[in-house]
């Protein structure tokens, strides 16, 4: 590769927060027409320094250099990088949901007739655009109303829109499901071939190995080493080593499961969608959970086991239609998310910052958050109790904060993902189901989760875990249901499970056999 | 250097709006000095101090309902037209129905919960934005009043004046002091000495080192010196005046809601459902329930102090309440809430509006037209809260903690991660 031109280079990049060096003495190198994959642990320093790139940390603030395409440049913001032919894509998709697609295409960069949007251009060179990353729809149809991994598309048409070299995407895969994965990943792989340079942040260390040429690896905002993807021979236990600085034996503690009854059962789910009632979004599921299992949900992104579990969770999604839940022998009714947990049920939900804590609490308010009544008499609050039981599970999960007084929002996603789980943990569930409980952690965290996990089901609780990582679900569930839009399609134990067997029976539409 | 560091940590330490209601308390003692010196000591004289309250404590009362609307989420324009709707009311139902005072001030309360339970219904259970329904009730409540008062100013009897011109009586031996004044006095020092060492308590059994003696200390010699000082001013204004009673309701009020929202499950649920209403569903709170009692919890605080009002005035009229809802909505920002919802406390909002208040007297006392008090008041709630926008948005956690930024030097605070850094700053208190 060293003959080829290099395109950029970041020479001794040190940013500094107050009372934080987010970066030091970061170097990079990418050369023309390749993919560059960026790994690190959460808080390596990725972000800031593709921030730094981009502009939005303007030069004057960090220190170091950024040769480009020869020269040194200087950026004052994202227009003047862009200007350049740099372009990001963040990982919260930066469209206006109510505009179309050809709005988002060019917002900020309208084709204009004299001085009005030329909206029958926009709509041509949109479709065009449209056509360079396989996007088919409706240059008017508008951004809420398609999936996300479509919006995806539509953030990379945007950035063809403004005619980009080096294409900076951070973690672009993390909500997208395996089928829109590997689409996308084939168009990076066309990209190349046209001459567009990429810079990858992926958490998804199987990706990287098969589609970058290089990978560079940030730890606590220095760079460890930049490894030649074939010439080094990475794969990803290197990576891993290299992101954490110690050899991963394995990325699954040991477990040996003590799995007892079937306590919980739902039979016959049907829930339609909120919204437009003539959708089924839960279409007659059954399933069982016993004692100290843990039980696996697969499916692709939109199957429907968000929605199954939000559902059971006092119906906090969807118009309930049918469908009994059964505990412990006896069958419930849980019309509201109080009634839930009240019968022992705990949902940790998919997305943490936007709906499963409030980011302004600190954490011993939230840790005791879903059962004020136990550190409680007669509605008033007993302060001790609260921080003693906060401080408890700080101790128990290992969260990483200086006290249970830091509030959440200072948190690595990792401890965030700590401070939800003892919320749960603190409401002393049967049934906890977890909703996608590693998304965005980094790897030394996910094994301190799985960890967790383990544990509460050695305790005898149930846990359900609902991933879009099928590798994360074979090695930490005792048995899979595969959900296909809003039926579940099989059931797989442990020993049966693999990628290929659940990947068929998670776009099959045939119905499990009844057992 | 230790001393101040510690002195900067216990007072200012917490949360960021806890440090900026401190930043508050200064510039409230600021202002009181700064007109103490311009009117000639004229500001902290007894029959002024009284006369403050006298006019302001129904703003402060709206202000502790609106800081739990805000906190919630929401926002409540309809205040001051509940305020004049309960007043007329009230005011008709002692004039042409004899009702007794005592009873009249019950049926005020009952026609706030009534006006409450209509616009929480819509806000809370229907979904109506509370801007739009408190819009609606403003026009609606004002007409009301209009409508049923002819636009006539109706007067209330002697009795019922007492909950907005009533002092403490004078009682026991003569003193030269008003002897009650001076127990409340007393008994508010000794609330006082046995809250901070309750807290110290706490805090040892959190395991968590107590604020260093002599910063207890020191806290307790300034507060129990402003109410000794305090409680002498109010108790030797002019024979027949003291504490006034509608500043007892006040004290009342603030303490026991303090106390609920600080320290109760109900309490914290209203900062749950604000910060951010989905985690707050799914954590078990119920929405609808917290939403419709913070609106009816508001029109029912308005009711009362639209009663006050119309028992210090003498009778009820047709422009009562008239922009009171901005003076609360001003007070509650002015001392820390978040316009987006889940941050901001009682104390800070009473601070807010008291530096309002003193302003305002102030500034008359100088001879200052309305017109340029509105201007200036304008500008002091604008810059109040673009302060600490900007301060934040530097990366600093407020005013005060930017003034001793350079002694913090010695306390390195181990960066949990250095991911905070790479986040957007945190949600300033006032951005959305």
């Amino acid at each position: 590769m060293s003959d080829v031109p290099i395109l950029l280079e970041m020479r001794s990049i040190t940013k500094e927060f107050p009372g934080v060096k987010a970066l030091s003495d970061v170097n990079l190198v990418v050369r023309a027409g390749e993919i560059h994959a960026i790994c690190g642990e959460n808080g390596a320093g990725k972000s800031t320094l593709m921030k730094v790139l981009s502009g939005v940390y303007p030069y004057g603030t960090y220190d170091g250099q950024i040769i480009y395409q020869g020269a040194e440049t200087r950026f004052s913001d994202i227009r003047s990088s862009e200007h350049a032919g740099i372009v990001i894509i963040h990982q919260e998709l930066a469209l206006i949901p109510h505009m179309s697609i050809a709005e988002n295409i060019f917002l900020g960069n309208e084709p204009r007739k004299r001085g009005a949007i030329d909206w029958k251009a926009a709509n041509r060179m949109a479709l065009d655009l449209m056509a360079r990353v396989g996007l088919q729809e409706d240059p008017d149809t508008l951004i809420k109303d398609i999936g996300v991994g479509k919006q995806q598309l539509v953030e990379i048409a945007k950035a063809f829109a403004k005619d980009v070299k080096l294409l900076i995407l951070d973690e672009p895969t993390a909500a997208l499901n395996e089928a829109d994965s590997r689409h996308l990943l084939d168009l990076l792989r066309g990209f190349q071939s046209r001459g567009i340079t990429s810079i990858m942040i992926s958490h998804k260390l199987n990706e990287i190995e098969a589609i970058a040429d290089q990978i560079t690896i940030l730890r606590d905002g220095r760079t460890v080493e930049t490894l030649d993807v074939k010439a080094d021979g990475a794969d990803e236990d290197r990576i891993v080593r290299g992101m954490v600085g110690r050899e991963l034996s394995s990325r699954f503690p040991d477990h040996t499961p003590k799995i007892g009854e079937v306590f919980f059962e739902v039979r016959d789910w049907n829930v339609r969608h909120p919204i437009s009632a003539e959708r089924q979004v839960c279409k007659n599921e059954s399933f069982v959970v016993r004692r100290g299992e843990i039980v696996g949900f697969a499916g692709l992104m939109g199957a429907g086991r968000t929605e199954l579990a939000m559902s059971v969770f006092g119906r906090s999604y969807g118009v309930y239609e049918s469908g009994t839940i059964i505990k412990d022998g006896k069958e419930i009714v849980l019309k509201s998310v109080a009634d839930a947990i009240a019968h022992g049920l705990a949902y940790v939900s998919e997305d943490r910052k936007a709906i499963g804590l409030n980011l302004l609490d600190d954490i011993k308010a939230s840790t005791v958050a879903a059962k004020l009544s136990k550190i409680s008499r007669h509605g008033v609050l007993d302060e001790v109790a609260e921080y003693q039981a906060a401080e408890a599970y700080r101790k128990e999960l290992r969260t990483k904060a200086p006290s249970v007084d830091e509030s959440v929002s200072k948190l690595s996603g990792g401890n965030q993902q700590k401070v939800v789980l003892a919320k749960w943990m603190f409401t002393d569930p049967d049934l906890l189901i977890l909703d996608e409980p590693t998304r965005g952690i980094d790897v030394g965290a996910k094994y301190e989760i799985y960890g967790i996990i383990q544990r509460l089901a050695d305790q005898g609780k149930g846990v359900v875990v609902i991933s879009s990582e099928l590798p994360e679900l074979i090695g930490l569930c005792d048995r899979i249901y595969t959900v296909f839009e809003g039926t579940i399609t099989g059931e797989i134990a442990r020993q049966d499970a693999d990628p290929e067997t659940l990947m068929k029976q998670m776009t099959s539409t045939k119905k499990m056999q009844t057992r | 250097m230790s001393r101040l560091k510690d002195l900067q940590k216990n007072l200012f330490g917490g949360t960021t709006s806890n440090a900026r209601q401190f930043g508050m308390i200064f510039t409230l003692v600021a202002i009181v000095v700064l007109f103490q010196i311009l009117t000639d000591g004229l500001t902290l004289r007894s029959d002024n101090l009284i006369a403050l309250f006298n006019q302001n404590s129904y703003i402060l009362i709206l202000a502790i309902g609106m800081l739990m609307v805000i906190v919630a989420g929401h926002i409540d324009l309809s205040v001051g037209s509940i305020a004049a709707f309960t007043g007329i009311l009230v005011a008709k139902s002692m004039a042409e129905w004899s009702l007794p005072w005592p009873v009249a001030i019950l049926f005020g309360l009952v026609i706030g919960a009534i006006i409450g339970a209509w616009q929480g219904f819509w806000v809370a259970y229907i979904g109506v934005p509370a801007f739009i329904v408190t819009l609606a009730g403003m026009l609606l409540f004002r007409g009301g009043n209009q409508f049923i008062g002819n636009a006539n100013t109706i007067p209330v009897p002697e009795g019922f004046r007492l909950i907005g011109s009533g002092f403490l009586p004078e009682v026991g031996p003569s003193t030269g002091y008003n002897n009650l004044t001076l127990l409340l006095g007393l008994a508010s020092c000794v609330a006082v000495v046995w809250r901070e060492f309750q807290a110290r308590k706490t805090r040892r059994e959190m395991n968590a080192d107590p604020a260093p003696m002599w910063i207890s200390l020191l806290r307790l010699a300034v507060m129990v010196g402003v109410i000794v000082f305090a409680s002498l001013r109010f108790a030797s204004g002019r024979v027949g005046t003291s504490f006034p009673v509608s500043g007892i309701i006040l004290v009342v009020l603030v303490l026991a809601y303090s106390f609920y929202t600080r320290n109760t499950a109900g309490g914290r649920h209203i900062y749950a459902v604000g910060g951010n209403s989905r985690a707050a569903e799914l954590s078990g709170v119920k929405l609808k329930r917290v939403n419709f009692f913070v609106m009816m919890n508001m029109a029912v605080l308005a009711s009362l102090a639209g009663m006050i009002f119309v028992a210090r005035s003498a009778a009820s009229g047709p422009q009562d309440g008239n922009g009171w809802e901005l003076d609360a909505i001003a007070a509650v920002f002015i001392g820390g809430a978040a316009v987006a919802g889940g941050i901001g406390t009682i104390s800070g909002s009473i601070v807010g509006g008291l530096v309002m208040a003193v302003l305002n007297n102030g500034l008359q006392l100088l001879g200052v037209g309305t017109d340029r008090v509105q201007i200036i008041k304008g500008l002091v709630l604008l810059l109040a809260v673009a302060l600490d926008v900007y301060n934040k948005s530097q990366g600093r956690f407020s005013v005060i903690g930017s003034i001793t930024r350079s002694f913090r030097r010695d306390t390195p605070t181990p960066p949990t991660s250095s991911s905070d850094a790479e986040r957007e700053p945190a949600r300033t208190a006032v951005s959305g």
